[in-house]
């Protein structure tokens, strides 16, 4: 017998054209959904020997049926679950029949289900809702429908369990086939079969039932191994979010990646999205030898026919029907994380293969999943569903998801605690002419600031008005010029008599004052300047939704810290007076709040140094970042 | 129970198809395989675009051998971008050794061996050690010590969720605290393709390719795309003893039999390959892939039941798991 045994290709290979197909399962607790799952797998492809015995013994132990074997059982994993009788999260069961092999994600009915079920929903191409044919629809019964409709999924079984404990009535079984086509129709399903059938007894579930002969539609086992659920991302347009570039030498250079959706086929023109440079696809390189194409779903490896600059978490996309490439969108979340949502914080986007720093700009509403009615909101709490405006700090391409559940999805992962805080889907691009894309940049910021020899940054003076700002902007300019570098001054109070003119003085217009702003500095940032701000910004939204729009470290913010009491001595502008006198109202420090920044990486107390002390300790720092 | 009809069709089917040439498919895999094949390569390009320093676990048994494949189709026509850890107890069946010396030199592998050389110095085997410590301390604590003793940040491992219900739940990435601590009920939710891959200091990700993958589903791969197994998975005429209703092989001379026991020949195979101290083998006439295939479509034993590591403890996995073991 050799050492090492190559086994010969199998000329007879068993089960080769097995398709898969991975589906959600949702229910109260008592629907009996647990006791679905087990007969499902035991009677599709018998439960493996040692796994009943075990069974056999929990059941004696925790079992909540009278029957030998409670098939639930089966299902929860986790001790601690157990001994408390529910299951907490997702679990993942596998069954097969010689035509399909089945992926059942099991969820939870209870609370967090919201979160659960939409992991769960989030890989399925279908969803078994179960009901009680005693009771008919319940809440829980719309909301899942709700939840699993939002998350794309296109084909639901409605499986009308406990049939025999109605005696096997079709007047009871079309009642309640008819009142959920009435709740589910604004829901956009493509199909949605009703089976009558018992898990506990079995009828309809691997072989259609005597007793129900009034139903001629399939089991459930039946319709489950033949259901067609892959034809949308067959359909949608070429997306190849590009995961890994693979440089083996200096030869060769694949840019690897999954068809999201779409075909791919070598001679294919193809456009990067963000960059608007196009190309065609040279070769599909594979260890089994090139292909001629390769449809969605598969992972590749894509050669091209140009140099042209691609790195992961570039969207290689058909030409003819690109992708929305914009920074600002709206988006429905589903709120996973126990710390709520609050407009400005930000997060890391991750979508497709691009990870991003961007915010929560504002927070519309909330779905009501009883009702399906939004309600204005604030915040999103732990399972709430609501819809959002994203800024991204960068331009990302993407889809609506409901075009596309691939290049339409995204989560948020927090900052500091590292935790996925959010599941999205997209709607729609906020940015004006979505439909006009970028020409490719044959100069670039980087260009442009190596150009400059320098690295381009952003110093943000913020403080109250009369705490210095403007002084020192201008010290540390000067200095900044005197050492060679190329410098911009946005002060605020300038700014307000030309861009900002429109603009006034309460909380929305100081926040749009902000955003502008920070847009320009971005601007100057991309034209290879180091800019210095001077403006009170009062709001750290603002200013965090500013500092989101440059790279990582580019933004400085820094504290100009001077007691109220102070500035109304000083008051350069002669505000405080006018104030005083009710010529001016919303003063920021005497009529409005002031948020100071949460985590400065200066802070200047000009109570105590000179403008130029504190000029210099700014300048120090910037020559330490440029 | 009755022999459930629709394993009886399967297995009907494996006995007569032929064939049969897909559209548009090279590779002659299923319309399921593929997909677990595009899956898995997925995530291990996404861990080596996303990780500063990923390792393999290389057991050299078959789901390692399946990984192993899917990494050298990943890459290709690079090399796999990391190295290969065997965490060798000292225990390991020669056949082992051998066909993953054999593979680390044809793939010019990248491979680390580690054992822990102390516990195997102070006299921890597996004949006199309680099994669950025994498997602690070579198993769990070496393998925790090799990945500290190199940084590593990632760790591709070959668990199924189909192998036990405690791994049912388990994530594609599984966040591990520092100190290798696994929290269930502090899992991050996986959602679409978009896998969270950030860690805080010290934090460390296991990583699961073959999650969605059955048993059933390996052995078709290694069939389909012909990768080479050790030879102990397909029977064959071996020395074993008969104990507790397990046979176990004589792989060497430091086999300690117990009172009245002798060494019998047995045409068997291995469904798992463990310390061979340890790991039982079957009666088996499968001396083929496809004979293994099918006595699996016909077999309503699971995986594991040959391994006496897991028999000693009551849902032992999720207790390993909290400790560090896969």
């Amino acid at each position: 017998m050799p050492d090492t045994l190559a086994p010969p290709a199998n000329d007879a290979l068993p089960l080769a054209t097995r398709s898969e197909l991975r589906f959600l399962t949702c229910g109260s607790v008592d629907d009996g959904k647990s006791t679905l799952i087990g007969r499902l797998i035991n009677d599709a492809s018998g439960l493996p020997e040692d796994q009943i015995a075990s069974l056999r013994d929990d059941s004696r132990r925790f079992g909540t049926t009278e029957d030998e074997f409670d098939f639930a059982l089966l299902l929860d994993g986790l001790e601690a679950e157990r001994e408390q009788g529910i299951t907490i999260d997702v679990a993942y069961r596998f069954f097969s029949t010689a035509r399909r092999a089945f992926v059942v994600a099991d969820t939870p009915g209870h609370q967090q289900y919201t979160r659960n079920m939409a992991t769960g929903a989030s890989n399925a191409e279908l969803a078994i809702l179960l009901v009680d044919a005693r009771k008919g629809l319940v809440e829980q019964t719309r909301r899942h429908a709700a939840i699993v409709s939002l998350l794309g999924i296109r084909h639901i079984v409605l499986a009308v369990n406990k049939i025999d404990l109605v005696q096997f009535s079709e007047a009871r079984f079309r009642e309640i086939e008819a009142a959920f086509a009435a709740f589910a129709e604004p829901l956009a399903f493509h199909s949605v079969v009703s089976i009558p059938l018992s898990a506990r007894l079995g009828d309809n579930v691997a072989r259609r039932s005597d007793r129900t002969p009034w139903y001629a539609g399939p089991a459930l086992l039946g319709h489950l191994e033949t259901v067609e659920t892959d034809l949308d991302a067959a359909e949608a347009p070429l997306r190849f979010p590009v995961q890994w570039v693979n440089r083996p030498d200096g030869e060769f250079r694949g840019y690897t990646g999954t068809v999201a959706s779409g075909r791919v086929a070598v001679g294919d023109r193809i456009v990067v999205a963000g960059s608007g440079r196009t190309t065609a696809v040279a070769r599909i390189v594979s260890f089994d030898g090139d292909l001629p194409a390769a449809p969605a779903g598969r992972s590749v490896t894509l050669t091209l026919a140009d140099e042209v600059d691609v790195i992961r978490g570039d969207v290689l996309a058909d030409p003819k029907r690109r992708p929305a490439v914009a920074r600002r969108f709206a988006a429905d979340l589903v709120w996973m994380d126990d710390v709520p949502a609050a407009p400005g914080k930000r997060f890391l986007l991750k979508i497709g293969t691009a990870t991003v720093p961007a915010t929560v700009s504002r927070i519309a509403d909330t779905l009501d999943v009883d009702t399906l009615r939004r309600v204005p909101a604030s915040g999103l709490s732990l399972n709430a569903i609501g819809r959002v405006e994203i800024e991204a700090a960068q331009h990302i391409a993407f889809d609506s998801y409901t075009e596309n559940r691939q290049t339409g999805a995204f989560i948020l992962i927090d900052r500091s605690t590292l935790r996925t805080a959010a599941a999205g889907m997209v709607v729609d691009s906020l940015e004006m002419g979505r439909d006009v894309h970028r020409h490719a940049e044959t100069v670039t910021p980087a260009l442009r600031a190596e150009h400059k020899a320098q690295r381009p940054l952003v110093v943000w003076l913020t403080g109250l008005p009369g705490s210095g700002k403007s002084t020192i902007a201008n010290i540390v300019e000067h200095k900044l010029m005197a050492l060679g570098r190329q410098t911009m001054l946005l002060d605020g109070d300038n700014l307000r008599q030309g861009l900002n003119a429109d603009l006034g003085f309460d909380e929305a217009g100081r926040s749009e004052n902000v955003r502008r702003v920070g847009e320009v500095a971005k601007l100057m940032a991309d034209a290879g300047l180091i800019s210095v701000v001077a403006l009170v910004s009062p709001f750290q939204a603002d200013r965090t939704r500013a500092a989101a729009l440059l790279p990582e470290g580019r933004f400085l913010e820094i504290f100009v810290e001077a007691p109220v009491e102070l500035c109304r001595q000083r008051d350069p502008k002669g505000l405080y007076e006018k104030a005083d006198r009710g010529k001016i109202s919303n003063l920021t420090g005497r009529d409005q709040r002031y948020e100071p920044p949460q985590d400065p990486a200066l802070v200047l107390h000009t109570a105590e140094l000179s403008a130029e002390e504190a000029a210099d300790r700014v300048v120090e720092l910037v020559l330490q970042r440029i | 129970m009755s022999p459930p009809p629709a394993a009886q069709a399967a297995k009907q089917e494996t006995s007569l198809s032929l064939p049969t040439p897909l559209p548009g498919g090279r590779s002659g895999l299923s319309p399921h395989l593929q997909r677990l094949e595009d899956e898995a390569i997925h995530i291990l390009r996404e861990v080596v675009a996303e990780f500063a320093k990923p390792v393999m676990l290389y057991s050299v048994g078959k789901d390692s051998s399946v990984m192993l494949h899917l990494a050298r189709k990943a890459f290709f026509p690079a090399r796999p971008p990391f190295p290969f850890l065997h965490i060798a107890s000292g225990w390991d069946f020669r056949a082992l050794i051998e066909h993953r010396d054999r593979m680390a030199a044809e793939y010019g592998l990248d491979l680390i061996v580690h054992t822990n050389e102390e516990a195997a110095r102070s006299g921890i085997n597996p004949f006199e050690t309680e099994t669950g410590e025994y498997s602690r301390l070579m198993l769990t604590e070496a393998l925790k010590a090799a990945l500290d003793a190199h940084g590593f940040d990632a760790a591709f491992g070959g668990g199924r969720r189909d192998e036990e219900k405690a791994r049912a739940k388990e994530r594609i990435f599984s966040h591990r605290a520092a100190g290798h601590v696994w929290d269930p009920r502090n899992q991050r939710p996986e959602l679409w393709r978009l896998f969270n891959t950030r860690l805080a200091p010290g934090d460390t990700m296991r990583v699961f390719p073959l999650s969605n993958w059955t048993e059933l589903d390996v052995w078709t791969y290694i069939q389909a795309e012909a990768i080479p197994i050790v030879p102990l998975y397909l029977a064959a005429e071996r020395w074993v003893v008969e104990r507790d209703g397990n046979l176990i092989a004589v792989d060497d001379e430091r086999m300690r039999f117990l009172d009245g026991e002798t060494t019998v020949k047995r045409q068997v195979r291995f469904r798992t390959l463990g310390c061979w101290p340890l790991t039982g083998a079957i009666k088996s006439a499968a001396t083929d892939v496809g004979g293994v295939i099918a006595e699996l479509l016909d077999s309503r034993l699971s995986e594991r039941q040959g391994r006496l590591v897991d028999a000693a403890l009551q849902a032992s996995m999720e207790r390993k798991k909290r400790e560090g073991y896969f």
